[in-house]
């Protein structure tokens, strides 16, 4: 295991504090030390909480000093994306709307890390909501990319990704909604996987959209991808939308990662037009080395995913109105009253309040999704699109009556500039375009470094898709490319990142 | 402030109004479950307790909490849709109904709106005259509770002009059963009674289905009365003309808290309708509020058909699919329905329909039924429990199982009173004091009997001298029962009652006195 406790995997963590190598203080510690030094640049963390994370880090020592018998994971620390709900730690989904708001009760997954023994290091940071790409309609600032400080992180969860990718926590917890673990996986080089929809609770996830927000792990890794999601996965009766059945065996399938005889289908739609030379030459080198391990590789054909992009954009925007009409300054949050009005209503303090604590993005898709719901639309809209969302459902069905699993660049591109998409908003919602059919049909899907882009020397992913409870599979595909490519490399992809040291910061 | 409460509406002659315009009317019901816990969370549902103690994340709507749907509600719901004659669905879902109001934490209240799950039943009511009176149900839907608001200051206690207001978020997320009917055409100048008689019969059902405690007076069961008026074409309200005649349109009244108040507000809003249509003018589409003390509606808020609640399919729950085996195993345990078992009392206790009638519209079947159980014969307990209790609890305006429940008073105490008298320890009127004590919280029949030494003589002796004393002074008298005018007794035992300061048994009395003189 390297020196530097920060660049050591989660497994290795996992492995030296079972052993009394190391002490999960130490560890915890360790990064504590990592985010003072290079957070400042990254703006991957909206809140630290090195306190709880050390006393959690002291009683897991503790505990193990005692002779008691921990969880795989105990005293390995781990970063949470803002929008799930920690007691006594902040949460703000990345919102002005919620500054301050201390939650009075943990989400099942925190409460799944707890019971582990997995000190919390921090909160990181997201688009206000979840609702973006780039993480720069955070109301706090941006993440910076730990491969180019220019440029984004992806989102909306660039944060968890982030942090990852800059040593700043072995793990981290993101939300996908349209791509949001898979995109900023694939953009700063680490691996993040959106599990079957119902697989992991979304309770105490602040709701975007609720048919298709589902909770996931981030790392570095395939392996400590997978013993994450074994963590946080399962079912919860806090959450109807749980499936009643046990975690697939993930954790398994990413230490074997033997793909020889499956089956893997490239989805025509996703790929060719639209898509960076560089991501494109990364994807089919890769793809090509899944059939040197004796995969069988057929193109797929997936028509309706010409319509996933539209759908999403009424679907999504009609829930999120409604799950963010209960921000309205009467019961917690933001509280504004209107300029020039003595003895405001009710309402009029709800209004100048949402106008004054939700962003632009968030407002947009608030107006967006309460017209599409408007009685006389709603069938035009909102109907069409669950109807679609039925046609992409169906275009998985029969791609995977023929394959095992289906695979596409994650997103088109490597990751953008500052600004570049910022006042476009068409341009920003193409960069899921291959991302959002999974959350549309409910499948998981992973995403995993396929290489740097020969243009602009970024991370590039490729993204692996799987039937409904059949995550494994994605574990199985994902460490067999893993293991080919660091073969290659002599290492992981993210080895590769710059370093981002007190020098270069002062430097940026 | 607000000017409407300030304002008289013109209301024209109730049968003027039935003879110019024939009267439909659609009754919304909504029925709180008196299940452990609420709709989507487990917190407790108590009636009563301090404001915002029962509350979570979940009925706070918290940011990421979700609801889970409570299996008993559900269960319940369609316990309800079966006693009303309804379709139980294969497959619904709940759906979000979304405004913006403080007393609802979410800014969307979970309902159900295209998938009820029950539809298409019917409920037979019972009129005043005997006769039977079909409502036909749309729907019963579940749903949950909002929060209350208190609006403290200014003038009505309403939120307009209120200094501040207090949200108490205890009855947010109380399950709800939502039942409309279909629109009820025919009734004519009975639509009131019919109204009244239909809520009566959902409360008896409610009650016998043990679903809800169905107090009016405590929210738990609330109606809403929508009215509305068209011209009269024909001689019959129900003929086929007339039902020809397109519905004209319709207000919504709320806050009707009584049996009584859903009968008076149906009928003062025909009346004011059919003042405002005679005089050219047009009825607005809004919601009335109901005032017990005045007797009026006054407008609320209006209520157009623009206003729009975005009903989408509620995406934290799944689907309802209750299997038909589920379905008709909740049907087994549905109890005989209340209409019938009215009947099969009445032919029990011998009542006659007068007498039953009285009995069911003071709530006392119950009581009754109870009583003759502990061996007390059905005439003697409708006497005692439609006599004093029934004139205390309608001077506390409140129903008799409540009031007899507030104060300890049971069957029981009723089967000690009447069968003191059987036992001749107390006569009519002695037990009428006795009972009186009873009421007023001195304690069980006997006790307050042995209190107040009320207990007939048993000595013949004194009674024998009393009677010889009162013959001796009233020798006409005497002359007349002699004479064979028995009835002229009366006189007698009066005055023998008297000088035995009331504690003689009557009938006693009577019979020594005939034996005397005959
Ligand atoms: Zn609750």
């Amino acid at each position: 295991m390297n020196s530097d406790l920060t660049r050591a995997t989660a497994a290795e963590l996992a492995d030296a504090l079972a052993t009394k190598t190391v002490s999960s203080v130490e560890v915890t510690q360790a990064h504590l030390d990592r985010i003072a030094a290079v957070d400042e640049q990254v703006h991957a963390y909206l809140h630290v909480d090195a306190e709880g994370a050390l006393a959690a880090a002291r009683s897991i020592d503790e505990r193990r000093a005692a002779g008691e018998s921990l969880p795989a994971l105990a005293g390995v620390p781990i970063a949470v994306k803002d929008v799930m709900t920690t007691r006594g730690i902040p949460t703000t989904c990345g919102s002005r709307t919620l500054e301050g708001w201390v939650p009075p009760y943990d989400a099942t997954v925190v409460t799944r890390l707890r019971a582990q023994g997995m000190p919390i290091l921090g909160k990181t940071n997201m688009d206000e909501f979840a609702m973006g790409s780039s993480t720069e309609h955070s109301a706090y600032g941006p993440t910076r990319n730990p491969w180019d400080l220019e440029r984004i992180p992806g989102g909306s969860g660039g944060g968890s990704s982030a942090v990852v990718a800059s040593f700043q926590a072995p793990l981290a917890i993101g939300t996908d909604t349209g791509g949001s673990i898979r995109q900023p996986a694939a953009v700063t080089g680490t691996v993040g996987t959106k599990p079957t929809y119902g697989g992991v609770s979304r309770y105490g996830l602040v709701a975007l959209a609720s048919s298709l927000d589902q909770a996931g792990p981030c790392a570095r890794s395939v392996l400590d991808t997978a013993l994450l999601h074994s963590v946080i996965g399962g079912h919860d009766p806090m959450d109807s939308t749980s499936i009643e059945a046990p975690v697939p065996a993930v954790v398994e399938a990413a230490r074997n990662g033997d793909v020889s005889g499956m089956k893997i289908g490239i989805v025509r739609e996703l790929g060719g037009e639209g898509y960076q030379p560089g991501v494109r030459a990364r994807f089919d080198e890769a793809v090509q080395l899944l059939v040197d391990r004796g995969a069988e590789v057929i193109e797929v054909s997936c028509p309706n995913f010409d319509y996933a992009l539209a759908a999403y954009y009424l679907i999504l925007p009609s829930e999120a109105s409604s799950n963010l009409a209960k921000f309205d300054a009467m019961r917690y949050g933001l509280r504004i009253l209107p300029d020039g009005v003595d003895d405001p209503s009710a309402e009029q303090v709800m209004a100048a309040s949402r106008d004054a604590g939700f962003g632009d993005e968030v407002k947009r898709r608030i107006i967006l999704g309460t017209y599409a719901l408007s009685s006389g639309y709603y069938d035009a809209y909102y109907g069409s699109a669950q109807k679609v969302r039925t046609l992409i459902a169906q275009d998985f069905e029969r791609a995977f009556a023929k394959v095992d699993v289906l695979v596409s660049p994650t997103a088109p591109t490597t990751a953008f500039r500052f600004g570049d998409k910022l006042d476009d908003p068409m341009a920003m919602y193409l960069n899921d375009i291959a991302t959002i059919p999974a959350n549309l049909a409910g499948v998981p899907g992973m995403s995993l470094p396929s290489g740097l882009a020969d243009e602009d020397g970024l991370p590039a992913g490729i993204q692996i898709l799987a039937p409904a409870m059949r995550d494994e599979r994605l574990y199985t595909v994902g460490a067999a490319l893993e293991r080919a490519l660091a073969d290659r490399w002599g290492g992981l992809l993210i080895d590769r990142a710059p370093q981002l040291d007190a020098s270069m910061v002062k430097g940026a | 402030m607000t000017t409407a409460s300030m304002t008289t509406d013109e209301v024209m002659d109730y049968d003027e109004a039935i003879a110019r315009f024939d009267p439909v009317m659609g009754l919304e019901v909504h029925v709180e479950l008196s299940t452990e816990t609420k709709m989507f969370c487990g917190c407790a549902t108590a009636f009563g307790a301090p404001p915002n103690s029962q509350v979570c994340p979940v009925c706070l709507g918290l940011p990421g909490a979700l609801p889970v749907v409570n299996a008993t509600a559900v269960e319940s719901a369609m316990r309800i849709g079966l006693a009303l004659n309804c379709e139980i669905a294969e497959w619904c879902r709940f759906a979000r109904k979304n405004y913006f109001y403080p007393d609802m934490p979410k800014n969307f209240q979970t309902s159900q709106y295209d998938e009820p799950i029950a539809f298409d039943g019917h409920l037979d009511v019972q009129l005043d005259d005997g006769s039977t009176y079909r409502i036909e149900i749309e729907r019963a839907h579940m749903e949950e509770d909002t929060g209350k608001s208190l609006h403290i200051g200014g003038a009505t206690g309403r939120i307009h002009g209120a200094d501040h207001s207090l949200v108490d978020y205890n009855r947010a997320g109380i399950p709800l059963i939502e039942i409309v009917t279909k629109p009820i055409v025919g009734a004519g100048e009975r639509a009131p009674e019919v109204a009244r008689a239909y809520v009566s019969a959902l409360r008896d059902l409610m009650r016998a289905l043990d679903v809800s405690d169905v107090k009016m007076e405590q929210g738990s069961m609330r109606c809403d009365a929508n009215v509305s008026l068209r011209p009269r074409v024909g001689d019959d309200h129900s003929g086929p003309e007339q039902l020809a005649v397109p519905l004209g349109t319709r207000t919504e009244t709320k806050n009707v808290n009584s049996l009584r108040s859903v009968e008076r507000a149906v009928r003062y809003e025909i009346s004011r309708h059919a003042a405002i249509l005679a005089g050219g003018g047009s009825i607005l589409q809004e919601t009335r509020h109901w005032h017990e003390d005045t007797g009026v509606t006054t407008s609320g808020r209006e209520k157009s058909d623009a206003e729009d609640y975005r009903y989408f399919p509620e995406p934290d729950l799944v689907p309802v699919a209750p299997p038909r085996e589920t379905v008709e195993a909740l049907r087994a345990t549905l109890p005989e329905p209340p209409a019938e078992r009215r009947r099969r009392l009445q032919t029990e206790w011998g009542y006659s329909d007068l007498e039953m009638r009285d009995v069911v519209n003071a709530g006392a079947v119950e009581l009754i039924e109870e009583t003759a159980a502990l061996g007390t014969s059905a005439q003697a307990a409708r006497k005692w429990w439609l006599g004093e209790p029934s004139r205390r609890a309608n001077a506390a305006a409140q129903d008799l199982v409540t009031y007899a429940a507030g104060l300890g008073f049971t069957p029981g105490d009723v089967a000690e009173l009447e069968a003191m008298v059987k036992a001749g320890r107390l006569n009519d009127s002695m037990a009428r004091q006795v009972l009186d004590g009873v009421l007023d919280g001195e304690g069980h029949p006997v006790e307050v009997a042995d209190a107040r030494g009320l207990e007939l003589v048993q000595d013949d002796a004194a009674l024998e001298a009393a009677i010889d004393e009162v013959i001796a002074a009233n020798p006409d008298v005497a002359e007349k029962i002699r004479g064979g005018k028995v009835q002229a007794a009366g006189a007698l035992i009066g005055q023998v009652m008297k000088a035995m300061k009331g504690q003689a048994d009557a009938g006693k009395a009577r019979q020594l006195i005939l034996d005397k003189l005959q």
